[in-house]
């Protein structure tokens, strides 16, 4: 094949150093993975807010930002675990470089999640009476502040999505990985969030009404199959840069990481989409639970494809 | 002034002396590399040529390691070196991630992002980067890029036309010039990584990033109980199970 260029000139590399490994490994796949679904059970969860009655989906004002916030704190302990130097993670706040999606980031996430929690404790001290008993200052203050909830709500969703979505401009800043384009990735992590934030309130959606399981149901069908349609586009038809096609080479070769992509279809995208279109009709929630629970795994699984692939790549 | 390298691949043999050079006066770690020379076959055989290729940091004029620095631990000098302060590296990664070159390394003994800053500190103090003085036949040429009467400057303008940089298609604006290259030799997708072909086998990537003795756990408690210590000969003894290496052993 000496027509190929690389064979015709046979440039084959004889003496190099050893190239660095996967640099952003699976703790950044997790760190992702947790901030959909912190992020999009707030999407999701105030669509059902502002749509339904509050006896519709009685728990939901307390089930949501619990969830936000574990998930809000599993992303915020990967990220810091995953730093070399965890403790100097208080310089993104004494020395802000604010070209850096890093910093803004960590900026939005960290008043989101301070957000979140007094949503959660103001929720919840509304929704068990009995909590934190008679003389327990922080319940008692947020019961008498209990009107801040829905002050706070509408700042909290908006500011959910810049939340959800810079992670893709850190994507974008590192320039070294063509494979992520920012406003594909900007979607995606959106998508992300919807699917990760309708199977997670699937999951606790038992003693709601049927027509809201139908809603969630309806939300992560859309969500899966747009970003099922994406990933498509970018695996078979990246064919505008050489680095993306090289990169997915990784994937398209066959392979550990092509396995772990199409198990992750397979799994998170073409089963959820299908089982979630049967129970529309059915109301059947154990399917439907089931649907969720394959979403959060295949979720993970594309995400960590996605993210490693491009630093198999020489880039000297 | 704008300081800048260029190096004439024409005049360089290959001998490795400014990769030394470089790792004896930045005490850079084994596992890590400010400048390496990376050796390139090209051809059938007997028709082989082999190209030797220095690769060090660009010192970009519109740096993606800069931009992405949440705590500017990477940043512009006034003389164009894109320095880092490892004081204040939080160690996220991200230059690694963003720089296209694969110019930042993580220091397994300081555990913070490093990479070539054209010597600094010996150009503060008036003299040459230690690679320039080392090279023997002065293939790499240092200097002012917007002083018209440098030595760089009027290299660059003798060998117009033949002047390149790597991966211009990202504008990064390199600062770092080969005389001499080809595509074969600067653009990494354009040669091909053998099993086999190495003069030295079964080291082509490396296992950690950063110290491979401190574990996520040791990120944490290193402040207060200290960690093992690591130097140069901590990487050499290859068949000791190091988890089990008393105190004192490296
Ligand atoms: S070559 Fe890499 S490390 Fe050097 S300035 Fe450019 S982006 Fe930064
Ligand atoms: S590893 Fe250090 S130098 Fe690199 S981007 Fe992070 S803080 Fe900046
Ligand atoms: S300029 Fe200094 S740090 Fe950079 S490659 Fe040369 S010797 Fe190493």
């Amino acid at each position: 094949m000496v027509e190929n260029t690389i064979h015709a000139t046979q440039a084959v590399v004889t003496l190099d150093i050893a190239l660095p490994g996967i640099i952003w490994g699976w703790m950044i796949t997790l760190n992702m993975w947790a901030k959909s679904i912190g992020t999009g059970v707030v999407m999701v969860g105030a669509y059902l807010l502002y749509k339904y009655k509050k006896e519709e989906v009685s728990s939901l004002r307390w089930i949501m930002p619990l969830i936000s916030f574990i998930a809000l704190n599993v992303f915020l302990l990967f990220t810091l675990v995953d730093l070399h130097q965890p403790y100097r993670m208080v310089n993104i706040f004494l020395h802000p470089h604010w070209t850096s999606a890093i910093t803004v980031g960590a900026w939005m996430a960290s008043l989101f999640t301070l957000l979140m929690t007094i949503l959660m404790v103001i929720g919840a001290a509304d929704a068990f009476p009995g909590l934190g008993g008679k003389k327990c200052k922080i319940t008692a203050l947020a019961r008498n502040n209990s009107g801040l909830y829905e002050k706070l709500f509408p700042f909290v969703v908006f500011l959910a999505i810049p939340v959800t979505m810079y992670t893709a401009i850190i994507m974008a800043e590192s320039s070294a990985r063509e494979l992520w384009q920012a406003p594909t990735e900007m979607i995606q992590m959106l998508l992300a969030a919807l699917m990760a934030g309708s199977a997670a309130l699937i999951l606790s959606s038992g003693s709601w009404d049927k027509e809201v399981r139908k809603d969630l149901s309806l939300v992560l069908m859309v969500a899966v199959f747009a970003s099922f349609l994406m990933y498509m586009g970018e695996y078979f038809f990246s064919f505008k840069s050489s680095e993306a096609e090289a990169t997915l080479a990784y994937v398209h070769a066959g392979g550990e990481f092509n396995v772990e992509f199409w198990f992750g279809m397979v799994l998170g995208f073409i089963v959820p989409f299908f089982l979630a279109a049967s129970t529309i009709k059915s109301d059947n929630t154990t399917l439907l639970r089931f649907a969720a629970i394959l979403t959060l795994v295949g979720l993970y699984l594309a995400k960590d494809v996605w993210l490693k692939i491009p630093q198999m790549l020489p880039l000297s | 002034m704008k300081l800048g390298f260029l190096v004439d691949l024409n005049l360089c043999m290959g001998c490795k002396g400014c990769e030394i050079a470089c790792k004896v006066e930045n005490e850079v770690p084994l596992s890590s590399w400010r400048l390496r020379v990376k050796y390139i076959d090209i051809g059938s055989f007997p028709n082989t040529s082999r190209s030797f290729t220095p690769l060090r940091c660009n010192h970009c004029e519109n740096a993606p390691c800069e931009r992405i620095c949440p705590v500017s631990a990477l940043h512009y000098l006034e003389n164009g070196i894109v320095n880092i302060d490892s004081a204040r590296c939080i160690g996220c990664a991200g230059c690694m991630m963003a720089c296209p070159y694969g110019a930042i390394y993580m220091d397994p003994e300081s555990n913070t992002a490093d990479k070539c800053t054209y010597c600094a500190h010996r150009i503060e103090s008036g003299m040459m980067p230690a690679c320039v003085v080392a090279c023997p036949v002065e293939a790499n040429i240092f200097g002012d890029v917007e002083d018209e009467h440098s030595h760089i400057s009027r290299y660059i303008m003798e060998h117009q036309g033949g002047v390149q940089v790597r991966k211009p298609e990202k504008h990064t604006n390199p600062k770092h010039y080969y005389v001499g290259g080809g595509t074969q030799t600067l653009d990494p997708l354009a040669h091909q990584r053998l099993e086999g072909y190495g003069l030295f086998n079964n080291v082509t990537h490396l296992e950690h990033n950063g110290d491979p003795h401190h574990g996520v756990l040791d990120r944490f408690l290193a402040p207060f109980v200290g960690h093992e210590k690591i130097d140069n000969k901590s990487f050499m003894d290859f068949s000791a199970d190091q988890t089990t290496s008393k105190e004192g052993d490296h």
